[in-house]
């Protein structure tokens, strides 16, 4: 009797290692061929457009936080997607900057030995984390700002602000053209400020002379604009909101939906950073602070030359990916209806047009790119801090 | 010179002293603690001032001043005997059934209590690692509680439970089962995802890579406009799914993406020993997966779970945003009831919200931190 002919041990595996991933083209090709036959019957018949032709036709809503010019009768939906974004952007990149200032600080206070200190941040932390995003952000804005007294009784701050249920109120920095000069001085000074600090790391590198550099920096960043200022003839002057009947004009306003999500981005995402800060410090292993202390280092320049500068290559990773988080949940803001990228576009325009498909395809591809940015950025400057091995 | 008699030597040990009181005790406690330096000092200082200025006006709002019973707004506007009132606590209580249930029929209301019920027995017994037969118990839990709840809630005519359309669903019910539906779906896929991932499989890997990557780079809202806005394009006009089955789709394909990398963790952390040690006992590929590597992956990465389920215990308040009743919802819906309208409502209302999220996450939370202590403590042994 022949033997029954049996293929070796390892083709047999490739085979069914073959035949499982044709199976998986098959099913996800049948799946998305079914999307798009069905996609296509069913757009027919509500007689919505596709392609991308509506981004150029006019728009017809309004916006109420536009940091390009914008107008409901001309724009187009192509100008209301920039208009969102770059919402989208100011909001994430100055909740950024927030969070990381405070959730440092969190994050310092945290491992503090003032027992008192450590406590409440660590009270904080555990409230702020354990209670969701856009509950705080309802809070903060139904709540708190427009539960503010309302135009007529407004709070005036001193220096010509107003405070209302509508948003706050400041005077706007009107420059002259004689400005430039200032902001020229401006610039001057930081790029001078950088290079005597460059110049100052190599002295000591060479001569081990320590850099004195904060002087310096004062007299270039500060005084320098400011002398250039006064003798430009004070090129600057405000214009004041001014308190009408119903509403006020002139000045400069921060919408409550901005503040608001602003506020609940930052104090979410410190309370993560400040964990990513703690757990950063603490993966420091003792001994380095100990031989910083025993090499006659005050504890200061331990914190700052020896332990932070190893905590970042430790803290860099998971705080990048809560700065991806801060971006991503920047689009809670479509809860309260501040323009941004999801409430301008995945919203107004996707009403109007009723191109779901286009317009959620766009939103994605935009939040991905954000990511993808910030990863990289975040991979440089983890490159920057990474310290070399031997 | 040295007089003869006189002996600088100590005989006798000298006497232990007490350390000074200032070092020990509560004393020697809050010099070392809150008062050891000036910088010291002022922050203590501040910080007292903070919870002075902080803690006893919350207090009042929350419990002295606070307004435990009554009928309408009436009971939580400033009076005679009540000044200031705080918190308005009848306004809950009034529309606390509402909070837990949404619109779901009176009379059917049992079936939701069960299904509780069912659920804090499931988790119960998985949570408990000491428990008997918790195998059993995953299958309970991920097989018999799906099936069981959806005849619950839903309703089988033919049995005598009458259907309950989801559009009546509410309250703490729909968050409840939205985070359970994540939970429930997102560890197998995940699992599938994460292994998906270490593939040596191109067209599996590329799949899974691609989809973790895609989903874990866009917002969880922009996920759920999808499901919600354009799955029912995908499908046949017959078979579009209704509202809150589309959200659960998005929040489960979420959260099994975020799953896939915590369990893709769990899986770096397994010694390639393992892996060739089953290899070597001819264990095929599955067997391998299921009876040594995946235990043990998921028991180093338990704390990681629990804090993955954390997220999307608080993630599914934004069903809210695609018009769904959850309880955060119910709690906006509530707020905006002119009987009951004053002032310090909105803020009664998401105190009251507040309230349930950090007890179910911190709740959560510490149980992730007591698992990992243990794990800890079995892997010092």
């Amino acid at each position: 009797m022949p033997k029954m002919l049996q293929l070796p041990l390892r083709s047999r595996q490739q085979w069914a290692s073959i035949a499982l991933q044709a199976a998986l083209v098959v099913v996800i090709g049948g799946l998305a061929y079914g999307a798009f036959i069905n996609a296509a019957d069913n757009l027919a018949k509500a007689h919505i457009a596709s392609g991308f032709r509506f981004w150029d036709n006019t728009a017809g809503f309004d916006i109420s936080q536009t940091l390009i010019g914008y107008s409901p009768s001309t724009s187009t939906f192509g100008r209301a997607f920039w208009v969102g974004l770059l919402n989208t952007l100011l909001v994430a990149s100055l909740g950024i900057v927030l969070a990381t200032a405070l959730g440092f600080t969190v994050g310092i206070a945290r491992l503090s030995r003032n027992w008192l200190v450590a406590r409440l941040a660590g009270g904080y932390v555990e409230l702020i984390r354990n209670v969701p995003l856009l509950l705080q952000i309802l809070f903060w804005y139904n709540a708190v700002l427009k539960s503010l007294p309302d135009l007529h009784s407004s709070i005036s701050i001193s220096g010509g602000a107003f405070l209302n249920n509508r948003g706050l109120f400041l005077p706007r920095p009107e420059f002259a053209d004689k400005f430039d000069y200032v902001a020229a001085a401006l610039v001057f000074g930081i790029v001078a400020t950088l290079a005597v600090r460059i110049w100052a790391r190599r002295r000591q590198e060479r001569t081990g002379q320590p850099p004195r550099t904060l002087s310096f920096a004062f007299g270039l960043i500060v005084v320098l604009p400011l002398l250039v200022f006064f003798a430009a003839g004070a090129p600057l002057s405000f214009s004041f909101p001014d308190m009408g009947r119903f509403n006020i004009r002139g000045g400069t306003e921060i919408l409550p939906e901005f503040a608001a999500l602003l506020v609940a981005l930052t104090i979410y995402t410190a309370a993560f950073i400040a964990e990513v800060v703690r757990a950063g410090i603490l993966a420091v292993s003792q001994g380095q602070t100990e031989a910083a202390q025993a090499l006659g280092l005050r504890s200061g320049s331990t914190l700052r030359l020896v332990v932070v500068p190893q905590a970042m290559r430790v803290i860099v990773p998971p705080l990048t990916s809560q700065y991806l988080n801060l971006i991503k949940n920047s689009s809670l803001a479509v809860a309260i209806g501040y323009p941004d990228l999801v409430q301008v576009f995945a919203g107004s325009v996707l009403n109007i047009t009723g191109q779901a498909v286009e317009v959620i395809a766009i939103t994605m591809a935009v939040y991905l790119f954000l990511s993808l940015v910030t990863s990289l950025l975040m991979n440089l400057y983890g490159r920057t801090v990474g310290i070399v091995e031997r | 010179m040295v007089a003869a008699d006189r002996i600088y030597l100590r005989e006798a040990p000298a006497k232990l002293l007490p350390a000074p009181v200032a070092s020990t005790g509560v004393v020697g406690w809050v010099r070392a603690n809150l008062f050891s330096s000036p910088g010291n000092i002022a922050l203590t200082v501040i910080c007292a001032a903070l919870i002075v200025w902080i803690v006893p006006p919350l207090l009042r709002f929350f419990f002295f001043d606070a307004v435990w019973s009554g009928a309408d707004r009436e009971a939580c506007l400033p009076s005679a005997q009540n000044p200031e009132p705080g918190a308005c606590w009848a306004f809950i209580r009034a529309w606390s059934s509402y909070f837990t249930y949404g619109f779901y029929p009176l009379g059917e209301r049992w079936r939701v209590d069960l299904f509780f019920f069912l659920l804090a027995f499931g988790i119960a017994w998985l949570a408990w690692l000491g428990a008997p037969r918790r195998d059993i118990g995953a299958i309970y839990f991920f097989i018999v509680l799906p099936i069981l709840s959806y005849v619950l809630l839903s309703g089988v005519p033919i049995i005598g439970l009458p259907d309950v359309p989801t559009s009546l669903w509410g309250g703490i019910l729909v968050t409840i089962v939205v985070a359970t539906v994540g939970i429930v779906a997102s560890l197998p896929l995940g699992i599938l995802l994460a292994l998906g991932r270490r593939s040596e499989m191109p067209a599996v890997r590329l799949f899974s890579v691609t989809f973790i990557e895609f989903v874990r780079g866009v917002p969880l809202i922009t996920v759920l406009f999808m499901a919600s806005v354009m799955l029912p394009l995908f499908v046949p006009d017959r078979l579009a799914p209704d509202k809150l089955v589309r959200a659960l789709i998005g929040v489960a394909l979420f959260a099994s993406a975020y799953m896939a990398e915590v369990v893709r963790g769990g899986l770096l952390s397994i010694p390639r020993g393992q892996y060739e040690a089953a290899q070597a006992l001819a264990l095929p590929y599955w067997r391998m997966m299921a009876l040594v590597i995946l235990p043990q992956a998921l028991r180093v990465t338990l704390p990681n779970i629990v804090n993955t389920f954390i997220g999307l215990f608080k993630d599914t308040t934004l069903v809210f945003i695609v018009g769904i009743f959850d309880f955060l919802r119910t709690i906006e819906a509530a707020r905006g009831d002119p009987h009951w309208a004053t002032p310090i409502t909105s803020v009664t209302g998401y105190a009251f919200a507040a309230v349930f999220y950090f007890v179910c996450c911190y709740g959560m939370s510490r149980y992730s931190r007591n698992v990992e202590a243990r794990l800890a403590r079995a892997h010092r042994r």
